[in-house]
């Protein structure tokens, strides 16, 4: 491969006041929570080691270093890597080394005053349990030559493991400085570095190196794509020196064959110094390159001059569509047979597709592009195909997919089918609400050679099961692949599992799933991946069976005797304006443009990180900027055109809490019921001070104060359909997966301004709120709208209720499936409270005593109870 | 190397040892009032004393002689000094840091006394003292307030400059091993083997150290976080003796750990579980011959080297477990190939680029 492979060490160097400019900015500010958000960005880009340092002369890093790594100890996502101390001051490394818990790097120390301070402060890290970057420093200066280099490495390697330091825990940085700077002396420093790693790992047994990558192309700052070649191409040839780690922003590395063959060959001249004018020739070119995206442009057309399978690898790999019929129709009349392009120079593309999808250079929306250009190709070239009636080739594996029954969400499974599909399997995509008995069947009927399903609705667990079962009992042998938000190993495990004697496989997400299904086809790994994964997936069900209750409950009657007490003495609730509902017929989406959570839409494409600072992420930054670009012309189109329409409902009851129950009342006398809300309390055993949440707790008491509730339904779904058949029709899955993740924003947006609206204008008890959309995305504002079926309220069944109630498929045009899930898609239903008081929280785990009771109250039987509250139950 | 750590080795490398059980509970059988806690030396201290077990070296010797005695003749080699709290940090609770050099002094003489008894009566089995040095009331990893997560109540030179102080008087008092044990937050530990080790490089000796986390949960993390394997990067610098497991879970909980550090640790393993999960009233409900039944099962498979019992554990306990584990030699130590292991909360080893 031509990146670092998984076994170099990327050392996350944006958490460096030195390093980043935007962390400085931070930390003079004091904003330390913006800046462990960078650590936490790192980590989540793939940092394996972050390098914190806080080197600076306006800074006491002394104060600094301590204060964030305490802040970062408390943070799990970030803690779980190890650290690197970076400074030049002692004191400021030790002051670090006092407050880390794991084994850390020290970066650095070195002979440059003596021996003696080296080896005291050797003796000193040892101590301390961490590993030490040596710099090759002696007293004589900064190491330049290949010859003093490793001599100096080689002294400091004797010194420490003479005092008894491991040689495993030394890692050497031989300085790497910056080629082509016009002083002739400079041009050897990247090949004094490359022979500097092979001595080392020669001669140094154990002992690590690593090093400052973007020091070597310093001279060519403002040039960022030439200095994103020279990084990978110095690193292409580091590493295979042996080159461990380095301190790299990986969102600025290039792909090395990425690179174009004259860039590329100018690069290797002046990082390998192969030629005296090196220098200059890649300043000849080097403005060219200069910019963003303008060579790019010149590539662009660069490419059309290749052979016509390396074009159509290109278009593939770079997702463009523009000349794919042309280039599909210049590889046909080459080919001796129109399947021969498929199978040839399209499936060749793909491969590599697939190998840069697998190796992480690629990302998910890059490889759902490929996926759009190969399908345009593939269906330019079916009707020759026809025409000769030739059979088709034989695909990798044949795979049944299906939404189960009773759920309409199939986001996640459709990208899966994408990627699988690239990567040559045959996929049969059942869509949604799929029986089990039409599931089976296609799958008989298709010889197929596994079955996946998907799912985003806990009802859809249990479906899950039954589908399993009715497998088992069909007698069928292929595996089954479980996917969906709510899937997990351990539900798997634990409750699939025992349904099923074939092989079956949790599959985390779609960059696991063409691995997972490669290995059940191969002859080879399928057996003992089975064997693997069912003997993990025992051993998930033993160590449960063995556990005790993870969760201590208290009895029901003890969880509502520690019931949360809201304030309402002080608090005396507000008279909506209006009760009864209020519709929403055509609800202008302009206005909801700007209540945009955008970071869930990039979870949907698996981008790790927050908007916006994932758009500057250095992983995914590249491919999150022109996935949101393409986001943002869909959406202006969705609005300008008008292809969605949202619709919704808002409405305000009288209401008392009553016990767990909240009753709802015809009018303002409180007399005639109308309705009931059977919410849930939590039972697990609390500490101190923490109550057992109900949802009624919120509501003033019967025959206390007079209280409200409200509730709501919303959609942005309506139109959606053609649109998305339209995109079917032309291959398009980018587009269908990027309309409907846009409508589901547009719904979640719409429901967020409903609150805020509901807030100031309609139930009006903040009118005076004025709060930014940072602060509504983190729920700042007083009140709570949780939606049944998630944590505070887990029983979807409540939903047609709420409908009910709301007359919300009459006025919203939103119906429920048999598990509840609405349709359309894009919709979002929920209640309201206002005591300031109110929060969300989960429900979490309940006793039997809560289900009978429950069961009681609803007036339904304890099995019905027990299969709405399943995901709650206590096990 | 003393002498008797040469000793202890070579007994390590023919038998599992054993360790002894649960002081607190051996303490509490005994009912005593906040009058014996605080006997003559304390009667006029300013607050309760009643809970303060390491007290009792000082003020009822002879009820903790008993109690080491009662170990010793139940078969343990090894017995720990009465002094999981004797720190001037866990100390201040009853205002008595200041008294923690003396503290640990008693209960290390007294430990002395008894396993010298005992040694002299049967010298082909000596006894030896493991100085127990507990975890802290405070962490160094855990903030005490939850919207304040950068907040300390106590900082890394507090906290070694107070485990120095014990582990001088520990020495001072005679003990043959430091025991760093209960081990929850990984922090405190390192603080403690840097004052031991600072103390060590003073006085020019070198006590063998065993190291004992707790998994404080079922997911397998102690309670600042790490991974048994990720605990052991973390503390391996101290070259111990033994590397181990105490206290949190039942044998039969614990397993999943035990098997966990057996696969990294290079060096001996020392187990001692609780007599089970304690019940409503915290009491211990593991007989001893249920105990020994797990811990022999460990035995076979190689699982330990030194073997005891932590809360909940008796001198019939101890009795069972010695005789039920008397039958297979210790575990074997495995070499590790010298790599590059760092830990944050999670474990990374870095497998070395090989030259092209």
């Amino acid at each position: 491969m031509t990146r670092p492979t998984a076994q170099f060490i990327n050392i996350g160097e944006r958490t460096n006041v030195a390093g980043s400019a935007k962390f400085k900015k931070l930390i003079f500010e004091e904003k330390y929570d913006e800046a462990v958000a960078i650590a936490r960005q790192q980590v989540e880009g793939g940092a394996q080691i972050i390098d914190i340092n806080f080197d600076d002369a306006m800074l006491d890093a002394e104060t600094a270093m301590p204060k964030f790594l305490k802040l970062i100890a408390a943070e799990p996502d970030i803690a779980r890597v190890p650290v690197m101390i970076d400074s030049s001051k002692w004191h400021v490394i030790e002051a670090g080394l006092k407050c880390v818990q794991g084994k850390a790097v020290v970066n650095s120390i070195s002979l440059k005053e003596g021996e003696e301070p080296f080896l005291a402060q050797a003796r000193r890290v040892m101590r301390y349990g961490a590993a030490v970057v040596v710099m090759a420093f002696d007293e004589k200066g900064q190491a330049d030559t290949v010859e003093r280099k490793f001599n100096i490495c080689k002294r400091s390697y004797e010194l420490l493991t003479g005092i008894g330091f491991p040689p495993e825990d030394i890692i050497f940085d031989p300085n790497i400085f910056a080629v082509a700077t016009g002083i002739e002396e400079h041009n050897n420093y990247g090949v004094d570095f490359i022979e500097a790693v092979k001595l080392i790992k020669a001669h140094l047994p154990y002992a690590k190196v690593s090093g400052g990558v973007s020091n070597v192309s310093f001279s060519f700052r403002g040039n960022d794509p030439v200095r994103e070649a020279m990084h990978s191409v110095f690193l292409y040839h580091a590493v295979r020196a042996g080159m461990d780690m380095g301190i790299v922003n990986a969102g600025q590395l290039a792909v090395y064959a990425d690179i174009p063959a004259e860039l590329r060959e100018r690069v290797e001249d002046v990082i390998l110094n192969r030629r005296p004018d090196a220098t200059e020739r890649l300043l000849d070119i080097a403005g060219d390159y200069k910019g963003d995206g303008v060579k790019a442009q010149k590539a662009d057309l660069s490419w059309r001059e290749a052979p016509v399978a390396k074009r159509l690898e290109y278009a593939l790999v770079k997702g463009i569509s523009d000349y794919i019929e042309e280039d599909t129709e210049a590889a046909r009349q080459e080919a001796a047979a129109p399947i021969q392009v498929i199978e040839g120079p399209l499936m060749d593309g793909m491969n590599v597709v697939g190998d840069l999808f697998g190796s992480g250079q690629m990302f998910l929306p890059q490889v759902v592009k490929s996926a759009r250009v190969m399908k345009q190709a593939v269906a330019y070239l079916q009707p020759y195909i026809e025409a000769e009636k030739q059979a088709g080739s034989k695909a990798k594996g044949r795979i049944v997919m299906a939404t189960v029954k009773g759920d309409v969400h199939d986001i996640g499974k459709n990208i899966v089918g994408v990627v699988l599909q690239c990567n040559n399997f045959e996929v049969i995509d059942l869509g949604v609400m799929v029986p089990w008995a039409d599931i089976l069947k296609a799958a008989n009927d298709s010889d197929a050679d596994m079955i996946g399903l998907s799912g985003l609705i806990t009802p859809s667990l249990d479906e899950m099961c039954t589908v399993a079962a009715e497998m088992e009992r069909a007698g069928m042998k292929i595996p089954l692949l479980i996917g969906g938000a709510t899937t997990s190993r351990v539900h798997t495990a634990v409750k699939i599992e025992p349904n099923y004697s074939g092989p079956l496989v949790h599959v985390l997400d779609a960059s696991r799933a063409v691995g997972v299904a490669s290995t059940l086809m191969s002859v080879d790994l399928k057996a003992p991946f089975v064997a693997k994964t069912a003997a993990e997936y025992e051993d998930i069900r033993v160590k449960r069976a063995a556990a005790p209750k993870a969760d201590r409950l208290v009895t029901l009657d003890a969880a509502r005797a520690n019931k949360a007490t809201p304030d309402f003495e002080g608090f005396t609730p507000v008279r909506p304006a209006f009760t009864g509902v209020k519709v929403f017929d055509d609800y202008p989406l302009e206005d909801l443009v700007e209540r945009i959570d955008w970071t869930p839409f990039f979870r949907t494409w698996e981008l790790a990180g927050n908007y916006p600072a994932i758009l500057d992420d250095k992983v995914v930054g590249e491919s999150a900027r022109s996935l949101f670009a393409d986001a943002q012309a869909m959406l202006k189109q969705v609005i300008a055109e008008k292809w969605l329409t949202a619709k919704g409902v808002v409405g305000f009851w009288p209401a008392a809490a009553d016990g767990d129950d909240i009753v709802l009342y015809t009018g303002d006398n409180r007399e005639e019921e109308l309705s009931r809300l059977y919410c849930l309390r939590q039972q697990v055993e609390k500490r101190a001070g923490r109550a057992n949440d109900c949802l009624s707790d919120f509501v003033a008491p019967k025959g206390t104060k007079p209280d409200w509730v409200g509730g709501f339904a919303v959609t942005a779904g309506h139109g959606i359909e053609p649109h998305l058949a339209r995109f079917k029709a032309a291959h398009d899955d980018y587009s269908d997966i990027m309309l409907k993740a846009i409508a589901d924003r547009l719904a979640e947006a719409f429901a967020e301004r409903l609150h805020e609206r509901v807030r100031k204008e309609f139930w009006a008890y903040a009118p005076d709120e004025a709060l930014a959309n940072e602060d509504l995305i983190k729920e700042r504002y007083q009140g709570i709208r949780p939606a049944p079926g998630y944590p505070a309220c887990p029983d979807h069944s409540a939903k047609p209720e709420l409908f009910r109630l709301l007359d919300a498929t009459e006025k919203a045009g939103i119906v429920l499936t048999e598990s509840f899930a609405m349709v359309p898609t894009a919709a979002v239903s929920g209640y309201y409270f206002a005591h300031p008081e109110a929060r969300y929280f989960g429900v979490g785990k309940i006793g039997e005593d809560q289900v009978a009771d429950y069961a009681e109250r609803r007036g339904i039987s304890l099995d019905e109870a027990k299969r709405f509250l399943r995901p709650n139950l206590a096990d | 190397m003393t002498d008797k750590a040469k000793l202890l080795e070579k007994i390590a490398s023919e038998r599992i040892l054993i360790l002894d059980g649960a002081m607190g509970t051996m303490i509490q059988r005994h009912g005593l009032t906040e009058a014996d806690y605080r006997g003559k030396e304390y009667a006029d201290w300013p607050s309760d004393l009643k809970g303060n077990n390491d007290l009792l070296s000082i003020t009822k010797p002879e009820v903790i002689e008993g109690i080491h005695a009662a170990f010793f003749e139940a078969g343990a080699d090894i017995i720990e000094t009465n002094t999981f709290n004797s720190t001037a940090v866990s100390l201040a609770d009853y205002g008595m840091s200041a008294l923690a050099r003396d503290f640990n002094l008693a209960s290390a003489r007294l430990a002395r006394k008894v396993a010298d008894e005992f040694t002299a009566k049967t010298p082909d089995k000596p006894r030896f003292v493991a100085g127990a040095i507990g975890p802290m009331n405070k962490t160094l990893s855990l903030s005490p307030d939850v919207n304040n997560p950068g907040y300390r109540d106590v900082e890394f030179d507090d906290v070694a400059a107070a485990y120095k102080e014990q582990v001088e008087a520990l020495i001072d008092g005679g003990v043959d091993i430091i025991l760093i044990e209960t081990i929850f937050d990984t922090l405190n530990a390192k603080a403690a083997i840097f004052a031991t080790e600072e103390v060590f490089e003073e006085r020019a000796i070198r006590l063998p150290i065993i190291l004992s986390c707790t998994v404080t949960d079922r997911s397998g993390r102690n309670l600042s976080g790490q991974t048994i394997e990720a605990f052991w990067y973390s503390v391996r610098h101290a070259k111990p003796f033994a590397v181990g497991l105490n206290c949190a879970f039942g044998a039969e909980l614990l397993r999943p750990y035990a098997v966990a550090l057996n696969r990294v640790a290079n060096t001996r393993v020392s187990i001692y579980p609780n007599a089970g999960l304690p019940n409503e009233l915290g009491e211990y409900d593991e007989t001893p011959a249920m105990t020994a039944e797990q811990l022999e099962g460990w035995a076979k498979e190689g699982l330990f080297n030194i073997v005891g019992g932590c809360c909940g554990t008796t001198p019939d306990h101890i009795r069972a477990i010695a005789n039920a584990v008397k039958a297979y030699g210790p575990r074997k130590i495995p070499a590790l190939e010298p790599e590059m292991r760092l830990s944050g909360l999670d474990p990374l080893t870095i497998i070395g680029q090989s030259a092209a």
